[in-house]
């Protein structure tokens, strides 16, 4: 379809801006002033509406259907959240508001950081992190302010990280400033305790672990874990990218964790949005509180709410305000609904998953034989090995039957992974059809591979060329006719 | 298309899939058919500058495909005297052809008794069978 | 016992539990160990019904005095815009609205043309080559692009104008011990920088530092500025307002390396601070250092037109310890309420509105002097929507008094500088009437500011 740009014509025009009466705008000096404008496109409303009605139909979201992106928790966003958040005493607050303006969401603030703090096991919490990967680096941060304030920042330059992990993991140890150590995964899919006790010294900072871990698995020997860093001196952080599998069954504190970071969008029901906003408030035990971002959300003696910005031992601001405000609303009113029964999220959660891996663990290789947890990884390679169908081919064939595809090649240590989170959302008609689905796309493997290797055959576009695309970068309009003619 | 796999009797190799055609005290630089299939169609090479120094054993740039990227790691050490402008300008050159215009530097020599140390063709082999 | 969230019944519990051979949900978790088991409820309170919550949050909303009840000149970063009613129209479709990332570009083509779009918008803003996809506000993109600037000069001081807004500075400094950077501020001269001071700053940085307009409002030298910093091979980074970028020249015009901000103006309501998008575009000698999504375009296998995530390898999932960043959720629907936005704009509404700004911001100095009294600070310096003024008592104490006669006036600048206690930003954007402006210079009269 068309872009946007291509449907402009000078002339036309969607906004009205009021212009005050008699007055006229100061010349803005000359080498400041714009010179040429931006080619921004001219459409009517309708266009508009239309333009991005059609692109919204070329779209696939939870609310058209099954979206089992294992590690992204796509549960269902319950409409009242989008009412609420929309109610002007939140949407037209303004940030820089006056404490005794803002009560009503520093409440809400207050209150969201006091459930966490219980969910996690935790003594206080931040949610000033803007996502998971901000609350990752906002904890290492924190990790390196309270080392240094114990004179052992120098001592202490490495963070342990298992083969398993998710790639912003790695990436925040680098941002953070520390060096990385890899630990493998045991023939269970546990860490390797071995390794780790090998790799773990009074120069380890801390480790990083996501519980249940990316292959859907609550690693059995946490406790075994917990004491060897403890005896090293060394904090543990908690990716709580998995915490829907675990919310009211184990906590991370009680698991030895110092620090977790809650993805407000994956397990407390932020709409993800094609890809964010995001929240990645952090929890943490009392040792670390003083050094928690500012300003801290808190509740007077009096039973009013401020922030306090004093707080000399801070590592700063990791992001303007006090967070993605929009995000808690949400997060906050989804758990208000389930208050306790979270529990029960989450053991739904786990037994979807369980059973769409008992329906496929015949058909598609298992590299754990596990029970797993919320999510589960499997491994198309004994299609690929048999017939040459790759995960990918799986994936794009899954299309076809009206399915969002698990999440593919990751982790990295299973070859040809599918990686699949059904959630606690989810009807068990709907698992079935999907198992159904995957169940004939393995016969389909086997009978005519080529079904596969041409899918998806009834989405708006066919297979893309990812290759074209990274060799010779086009990443705007070049507001010329297209090389490459737009299909009507 | 891609080439055959394929692994010259002329050639010097590195475990890390890298070879080396020496000649005199200048080598020739490459990756190997393995790394090229491994990796996949290449989208990008990130190469040193002419001039810049070379160490055994080290990474002196990245290449890449859609899915993943990979240091390429120097057999032996030395000088860049050239880079391969043609892979710069089409990375793909390296899976088409990666023991001819595939190459990726030429280098003086800095230490030619590091030679003795790469594998021959046959070792390379047995180190692709062991994965 | 049902919940409106968990879709099985009790005889597809059993039947579920059945085909995984276990006997209880109780033996799912067989492998959490007894010794890290919660052992009891969460104590939270009692779970709410919709219509219970609905009532819980309109009373926490209600004790919020938003700019519907309180005639506002806040800025200080994050302004009152107008959003159009299109924007909630778009952002509210469920097919944007519960997608994630595009990962598989057959399913995302609406998500990954957006992107595309929204992309060409910066650019054409800022006149830069490349952007990205959005990052998470005007603070954290800013610090990105530290990152950036470290690695293409290998350098590790960043010069930053003192200028520039406060909490932007204060997330350089917080990531900078990470990245292994040191951070150096450059004082304002009566309102603005002075291009000499960042020149002799400059020296072996690895960027400079500067928004437009500033904090206080002023419309920096910024081609110069630029220079300096080019003069010196630091990356010269431009933060800017995009709503004037309709009246104020794109930072790729005046030789740029990096123009980024935040982007909550254009297109996203307030939210007491967040979510909003953050805006990072560069030129594209930059494109594979850039953190975060870029969309590309590319054809299908019937050579038809269609876009993907591109360049992926400079991500964390890919690259892992050597990514560009470490972004994976960033702020695709806010950056989309932008593009609607910016779309629903159009070049000349973009104009307009920068326009009126000026226009109402200037006459508001004039009301504020010869009906309040007031001193305008910098009076020597031109102003874009917002400015600072004196209102010869703490400006906090001026702020309490104005706001219980249903006026908030502005931000205390003494927050952030020394020496200005008594200086009240005020920010007027095309929301606010000449009645308003009327008012406020009224209200700062009665209340003896």
């Amino acid at each position: 379809m068309k872009l946007i740009y291509e449907k402009s014509q000078a002339g036309r025009r969607a906004s009205v801006i009021p212009r005050p009466d008699g007055l006229q705008a100061p010349e803005v000096p000359e080498d400041l002033r714009r010179s040429e404008a931006p080619r921004l496109p001219e459409v009517t409303e309708l266009e508009l509406v239309r333009h991005f009605t059609e692109l919204s139909t070329r779209n696939y979201g939870i609310d058209t259907g099954f979206y089992p992106l294992g590690s992204c928790t796509m549960k269902y966003n319950p409409r009242v959240n989008e009412r609420l958040v929309a109610l002007p005493g939140f949407a037209q607050l303004h940030p820089h508001q006056d404490e005794d303006g803002a009560q009503g969401a520093l409440e809400l603030e207050w209150r969201l950081q006091e459930i966490l703090a219980e969910v996690t096991g935790l003594d206080a919490v931040s949610l000033q992190p803007a996502a998971g990967s901000q609350g990752e680096l906002t904890g290492l941060l924190l990790v390196r302010a309270y080392f240094a304030d114990r004179g052992e920042g120098d001592q202490r330059r490495k963070v342990v990280i298992p083969d398993t992990a998710h790639g912003t993991n790695p990436a925040s140890v680098t941002m953070a400033g520390y060096e990385l150590t890899d630990v493998k995964t045991d023939a269970r899919g546990n860490i390797d305790v071995d390794d780790l006790r090998a790799k773990v010294d009074e120069h380890t900072a801390a480790l990083m672990l996501t519980n249940p871990s990316t292959l859907g698995l609550f690693d059995e020997n946490i406790e075994e874990i917990q004491q060897i860093f403890h005896e090293a001196g060394a904090l543990m952080y908690y990716d709580g990218a998995n915490l829907n599998a675990v919310c009211g069954i184990s906590r991370p504190g009680d698991m030895g964790f110092d620090i977790v970071h809650i993805n407000l969008h994956k397990t407390f029901s932020q709409p993800h949005g094609g890809g964010g906003p995001g929240g990645g408030p952090i929890a943490v035990r009392d040792i670390l509180e003083p050094y928690l971002p500012v300003p801290a959300v808190v509740r007077n003696d009096d039973g009013t709410f401020g922030l306090d910005y004093e707080r000399p031992k801070s590592i700063g601001k990791v992001r303007g305000f006090t967070g993605p405000f929009g995000v808690f609303v949400r997060s906050y009113a989804y758990i208000r609904m389930y208050g306790p029964r979270l529990r029960e999220m989450s053991e739904v959660a786990v037994l979807n998953a369980n059973y769409v891996l008992a329906r496929l663990k015949d058909a598609y290789d298992l590299p754990f034989d596990r029970l797993c947890m919320h999510e589960f990884v499997l491994s198309a390679r004994n299609l690929k090995r048999d017939h040459g169908a790759t995960a990918t081919d799986v994936a794009k064939r899954l299309m076809d039957y009206g399915f969002h595809p698990p999440t593919v090649y990751f982790p990295l240590v299973v070859p040809e992974a599918l990686m699949v989170e059904p959630t606690e959302t989810e009807m068990k008609e709907t698992l079935d059809a999907f198992c159904d689905a995957m169940l004939a796309i393995a016969g389909e493997a086997k009978d005519d591979v080529a079904l596969l290797k041409d899918a998806p055959h009834d989405r708006p576009v066919r297979r893309l060329d990812e290759v074209r695309a990274a060799k010779n970068p086009v990443v705007k309009y070049g507001f010329e006719p297209s090389a490459v003619a737009a299909e009507s | 298309m891609a080439a055959a796999e394929s692994y010259p009797d002329d050639l010097r190799y590195h475990e890390e899939h890298d070879w080396a055609r020496v000649e005199g005290d200048e080598a020739v630089l490459g990756i190997t058919w393995f790394a090229a299939d491994a990796l996949g169609e290449l989208v990008h090479f990130e190469a040193p500058a002419v001039g810049a120094t070379v160490t055994k054993d080290a990474a002196y740039g990245e290449v890449e495909s859609v899915k993943a990227v990979s240091d390429v790691v120097s057999p032996l050490s030395g000088e860049v005297l050239e880079v391969n402008e043609t892979v710069v300008d089409a990375p793909e050159t390296v899976n088409l052809d990666p023991y001819g215009a595939g190459w990726l530097l030429r280098i003086r020599l800095s230490n030619p008794s590091e030679v003795d140390a790469l594998l021959d063709v046959e070792a390379y082999r047995q180190v692709l069978a062991s994965l | 016992m049902t919940h409106p969230f968990l879709a099985l019944t009790d005889r597809d519990r059993e039947e579920m539990l059945r085909t995984v051979g276990v006997s209880s949900i109780e033996e799912l978790f067989r492998d959490v160990p007894g010794g890290v088991r919660l052992g009891r409820d969460l104590a939270l309170e009692p779970p709410l019904s919709e219509q219970e919550l609905s009532a819980h949050l309109g009373d926490l909303a209600a004790r919020n005095a938003d700019t519907t009840r309180e005639l506002s000149f806040l800025g200080a970063g994050i302004y009152d815009h107008y959003v159009p009613a299109v924007v909630d129209t778009v952002l509210q479709r469920g097919e944007f609205l519960t997608a994630y990332t595009p990962y598989q570009p057959e399913m995302s083509q609406g998500t990954l043309q957006s992107i595309f779009e929204y992309q060409t918008a910066i650019c054409e803003l800022t006149g830069m080559d490349v952007s990205n996809a959005s990052g998470y506000d005007g603070t954290t993109v800013t610090a990105d692009a530290c990152y950036i600037a470290k690695h293409a000069t290998g350098r590790t001081k960043i010069v930053v104008t003192e200028a520039t807004n406060p909490q932007v500075r204060q997330v350089v400094k917080t990531y900078a011990p990470g990245f292994g950077l040191e951070v150096v501020e450059v004082p304002h001269d009566g309102g603005t920088t002075d291009p000499d001071a960042v020149a002799a700053a400059a020296k072996g940085a690895a960027a400079v530092i500067f928004q437009q307009p500033n904090f206080f409002g002023c419309l920096e030298p910024a081609p110069d500025i630029a220079a300096a910093a080019n003069d010196a091979e630091a990356l010269s980074i431009a933060h800017v307002d995009p709503m004037s970028l309709g009246v104020l020249e794109a930072p790729g015009r005046y030789g740029c390396a990096i123009a980024l901000g935040e982007g909550q103006g254009a297109g996203n309501v307030m939210a007491y601070g967040g979510p909003h998008y953050g805006f990072l575009a560069a030129r594209q000698e930059f494109i594979r250092r850039m953190p975060g999504r870029i969309v590309g375009e590319t054809v299908d296998a019937a050579g038809d037109r269609g876009y993907v995530l591109t360049l992926q390898t400079r991500e964390q999932h890919i690259r892992r310890e050597k990514a560009t960043s470490n972004i994976t959720t960033n702020q695709t629907l806010l950056a989309l309420g932008g593009l609607v936005y910016l779309t629903w704009l159009g070049p000349q509404g973009l104009r307009e509105v920068g326009e009126t700004c000026l226009a109402l911001s200037a006459h508001a100095k004039a009301r504020l002097r010869e009906r309040a009294g007031l001193e305008v600070l910098f009076s020597d310096r031109a102003t874009f929507k917002e400015f600072a003024v004196r209102v010869g008592r703490n400006a906090r104490d001026v702020i309490r008094d104005a706001r219980a006669l249903g006026v908030h006036p502005g931000y205390a600048l003494g927050r952030d500088y020394e020496g200005m206690d008594d200086v009240l930003l005020v920010a007027v954007t095309e929301k606010r009437t000449l009645e308003d402006v009327d008012r406020l210079a009224d209200v700062l009269a009665e209340v003896g500011a």
